[in-house]
């Protein structure tokens, strides 16, 4: 059991990221990682309900009919994406400002959907909110990630400090447009694909 | 395991209960929270037009408060240009307005794309400490690439000098036209002359440098690579001090100037 929790918790990190190995989630990974502090309250936000979708589908597991486990566990997953987006205007209310949609669309994001079909509905709860937790945070290391490089690189700075001075603000540091655009996040979670799967050729899909 | 169809509806039935306790549960116990947190933003960027507060600047709830405490919320009619009196300017909420049938009007075909016109729109006035108006803020909004920019653009005593310009809701490439929130950009703004001689809004966006204020005083230096944002705001700022925007009231504060 030690292990199996150690594996749910820490597979999905690198052995079985959601993005990099199952390429899910992608639309919400090219959209909110221009900035570090958005990327991390999406992670947050991410983590925050799909632990507890995972929880909730996973202790009425036994109880929801087959024919409609879909829907359930899809109105687990939005009430709870309601109550973070609330959450989120709530407390942190400018950087939900930038969020904008993409914290709503959390309900369309696959991963959760996934995670809940694929373990939650058949394993017991506490396994399940560890695969939950560990699922997220595979999800926030390609966000953080991403959000690194796009805003070192396209805006000059990380969590908002200036550390390369741009040419606009009088310095000599000019921007990567690419890497504020949604393509260049294509390219840097291309780059992670490639390096991750030298390091664990494993994962390399048969031709 | 096949379960009864009465026992699928329960169980739907239950789900969906649950659920709508803890949204709505959520919804009404944070309201208090975002409405506050929606009009202290709102605050906070008629403070940043009106070059009171740096767009950058991190500021409590008390600041905000103490500082947008000289300034006085006016409602206008639209039309007319008139003063309302006997409403309660402070909780108007323009916005919703303009989307309600009967507080609003269709806007007549326009470069900004406003659809539709509040027939009460919400300024603000700060005065120096002689007593005299010191500066006037118009809420503006239109379209850019994306989405709807929403704005404030404040206007000095004499209604021809822009003091500042700010954007609190737009959905533009960051980077790119989301550059109208770069607190340079801005600050190119402030001392251009809003209107030509014969009181029409000139003031527009152009692509690449314009000169000084003093030199150029109708353009402001174009957001480059984001040629669609750039000719949004200029067009939304002509369109808010033209004749379908505030001109009637600007022109009845000009008259009201002439006479004293």
């Amino acid at each position: 059991m030690a292990s199996r929790s150690h594996d749910a918790l820490l597979d999905p990190l690198f052995n079985n990221n959601p993005i990099a190995l199952q390429v899910l989630g992608i639309c919400s990974a090219l959209a909110v990682t221009t900035k570090m502090d958005t990327a991390l309250v999406m992670s947050a936000a991410v983590l925050g309900v799909l632990t507890a979708s995972n929880f909730f589908v996973s202790v009425i597991r036994n109880q929801i009919p087959p024919s409609i486990r879909i829907i359930v566990q899809l109105t687990i997953i939005a009430s709870l994406v309601i109550v973070a987006d609330q959450l989120l205007k709530a407390y942190v209310y400018e950087i939900s400002k930038q969020l904008s949609v993409f914290v709503g669309l959390i309900i369309t994001n696959c991963i959760l959907m996934g995670r809940a079909e694929a373990f939650a509905m058949q394993n017991p709860p506490v396994i399940s909110i560890i695969d939950g937790l560990g699922n997220a945070l595979g999800y926030s290391v390609i966000l953080i990630f991403t959000a690194f490089f796009r805003e070192l690189f396209g805006s000059g700075s990380l969590f908002g400090v200036q550390l390369l001075q741009t040419v606009s603000e009088g310095g000599w540091y000019t921007p990567n447009g690419l890497m504020v655009l949604s393509p260049g996040a294509f390219f840097i979670i291309g780059l992670f694909i490639w390096g991750l799967r030298s390091w664990k050729p494993d994962q390399v899909e048969a031709e | 395991m096949q379960r009864s169809v009465l026992y699928n509806f329960g169980f739907a039935t239950a789900v969906c209960v649950v659920c709508a306790v803890v949204v709505s549960s959520a919804a009404v116990l944070l309201k208090a929270r975002q409405d506050t947190n929606a009009a202290l933003d709102k605050q906070r960027n008629v403070l940043v037009a009106a070059g009171l507060a740096k767009s950058d600047e991190k500021l409590s709830r008390g600041e905000i408060e103490a500082r947008f405490a000289p300034v006085e919320p006016i409602l206008i009619d639209l039309q007319t240009g008139e003063t309302v009196t006997g409403a309660d300017a402070a909780s108007y909420d323009q916005h919703t307005a303009s989307m309600n049938v009967s507080s609003s009007r269709p806007a007549p075909q326009n470069a900004a794309l406003v659809q539709r016109l509040p027939n009460r729109a919400l300024i603000y006035a700060l005065a120096a400490e002689s007593g005299e108006t010191d500066l006037y803020v118009f809420p503006v909004e239109g379209k850019g690439l994306w989405g709807t920019l929403y704005g404030f653009l404040a206007l000095d005593a004499d209604l021809q000098t822009v003091r500042g310009i700010t954007f609190y809701e737009h959905k533009e490439t960051p980077g790119l036209g989301g550059e109208v929130d770069n607190p340079r950009w801005k600050a190119l703004w402030a001392g251009r002359q809003a209107f030509d001689e014969n009181g029409v809004p000139v003031i527009s966006v152009i692509k690449g440098r314009a000169g000084t204020p003093e030199e150029d005083p109708h353009h402001v230096d174009g957001l480059s690579g984001a040629t669609m944002t750039s000719r949004g705001v200029g067009t939304l700022v002509q369109f808010w001090l033209g004749e379908n925007g505030f001109g009637p009231f600007l022109e009845r504060l000009r008259a009201a100037h002439k006479e004293a």
